[in-house]
């Protein structure tokens, strides 16, 4: 119950920073992906079904606030959460290059989905240029941003498990 | 995953691999639907204006004192030379002002004697507070902080100063989201209004940076557009009222079938720094309406 309402207040925290204050100190009307952050490290912290549930619901809320269709950003974000949960089994705390790489990866395969679905698809055949001017600011700004967000990220997941694992024990 | 959170979830245990299954069903079942209808919009959007808007009115609030403080303090030196050089104009301005005046007394008098109404007609206006911008970096849409309780409904216009900003496309009970005129999704029906020649504004996300937007299917047989010339929404959109302000045009080429012009237009409005929005109360007449 606690990490319900952890993850919620969470996302929800993530997607109003990312609408509203990262919009204001954009640089060059390029801003971070908070939710690509938080949904990738859920995913390898925890496990597929965690990612998914956070893609899905971070996907969502860009869905009702942003998206024309509602349903296409939570499916891109919850592949990419659960993609990254499979990376579960070689992921240590202590280690931050896996971290990196992954989210790296993942932001990297979202502007490309976001790109093939939103754009190819309506006879924008300039790659080069939304890779270059898109694609890959956003990707510089996302890793930045994840070198602050992700430790309180493994802090708060970490505050979590020893909680659980606290109470789990009184029982046992 | 912990082991203790298993044994937690031995009540419930679906995989993953299922879950994933039964969601992506589900989205994809929701985008059909919402393609195609409207009817999920009004729950959905209702829930997300209860958490998501009161919070995103605070933050950007917060945000925005703290980004015009840190550059109120930048601008101070430049602020005194420029109120030096701003006070010898003056005494050029009132010089010129007074010129100006009698030949404003001038104009109104010839105006009312050929009885031209004012250039636009007043409609009526409701401004709101933009309070967040599209999450990712492809589209140019936000959301304000008045929806339908505030009478706003779906296809109102939104402007900014004397420009036409987008218009509404989504509304909440307190929020709207409006795209914008840039935005690589939009198509804005347009004219010229010294010539009234037709063409179409189109938004495109490579432009954003040069702060342009392009236009097309002109057709100019004539060549009297010229650039520079004042480009406003057109009598036959049928999203916009008329005679709304869009831009300039700041570029004219001839199109490769020699039949109509393409180019640049300067939007009048700076979309960079948008803050507050006027969102114009009425909406324009269709056919079908009207019976």
């Amino acid at each position: 119950m606690r990490r319900v309402l952890v993850s919620g207040i969470l996302v929800i925290l993530c997607f109003v920073l990312q609408t509203t204050v990262f919009n204001e100190i954009a640089f060059g009307g390029i801003v971070p992906n908070l939710m690509i952050v938080l949904t990738a490290s859920f995913g390898f912290m925890r496990g597929e079904r965690t990612g998914l549930v956070f893609g899905f619901f971070c996907g969502l809320l860009s869905d009702i606030f942003f998206g024309s269709v509602i349903g296409l950003y939570a499916m891109i974000y919850m592949y990419i959460g659960y993609i990254n949960g499979k990376f579960n089994r070689i992921f240590y705390p202590e280690d931050i290059k896996l971290p990196m790489a992954l989210i790296l990866v993942s932001d990297i395969a979202y502007g490309l989905i976001c790109y093939i679905i939103l754009f190819l698809m309506r006879g924008r055949f300039h790659i080069s240029y939304y890779f270059i001017h898109i694609i890959l600011p956003e990707m510089v700004y996302t890793i930045l941003v994840t070198l602050i967000l992700y430790p309180i990220i493994l802090w708060i997941n970490k505050k979590l498990e020893d909680i659980e694992q606290r109470s789990a024990r009184k029982f046992v | 995953m912990s082991p203790i959170v298993k044994r937690k979830g031995e009540k419930f245990t679906l995989p993953g691999k299922y879950l994933l299954f039964i969601l992506t069903i589900l989205c994809t079942g929701l985008i059909v639907l919402t393609f195609n209808t409207n009817f999920l919009s009004a729950p959905v959007s209702a829930v997300g204006g209860f958490i998501i808007v009161p919070l995103q009115e605070g933050i950007s609030k917060a945000g925005s004192w703290i980004n015009t403080r840190s550059e109120e303090l930048v601008q101070i030196r430049s602020l005194l030379k420029e109120n030096e050089e701003l006070k010898a104009q003056i005494d050029e301005l009132t010089m010129e002002n007074i010129k100006l005046q009698q030949d404003r007394y001038e104009l109104t008098n010839l105006r009312e004697l050929f009885d031209l109404g004012a250039q636009y007609d007043e409609y009526d206006k409701v401004g709101a507070r933009i309070i967040a911008k599209d999450s990712g970096n492809w589209f140019h849409s936000f959301t304000i902080d008045k929806g339908s309780e505030d009478g706003l409904m779906i296809d109102m216009n939104v402007m900014a100063g004397s420009g036409l900003v987008g218009r509404i496309i989504d509304v909440g009970p307190n929020w709207s989201k409006v795209m914008a005129i840039i935005d690589d999704n939009s198509n804005t029906s347009g004219m010229v209004l010294s010539t009234s020649d037709n063409l179409i504004v189109t938004g495109d996300l490579e432009l954003y940076a040069d702060g342009i937007i392009s236009f097309e299917k002109l057709v100019d047989s004539a060549d009297r557009v010229v650039e520079g010339d004042k480009i406003v929404t057109s009598n036959v959109s049928d999203k916009y009222l008329p005679g709304i302000l869009i831009g300039y045009i700041s570029s004219i080429n001839k199109d490769s079938n020699n039949l109509t012009k393409s180019g640049y237009i300067t939007p009048a409005v700076d979309f960079e720094h948008l803050e507050e929005v006027l969102v114009i109360t009425q909406l324009k007449q269709t056919a079908e309406e009207k019976e």
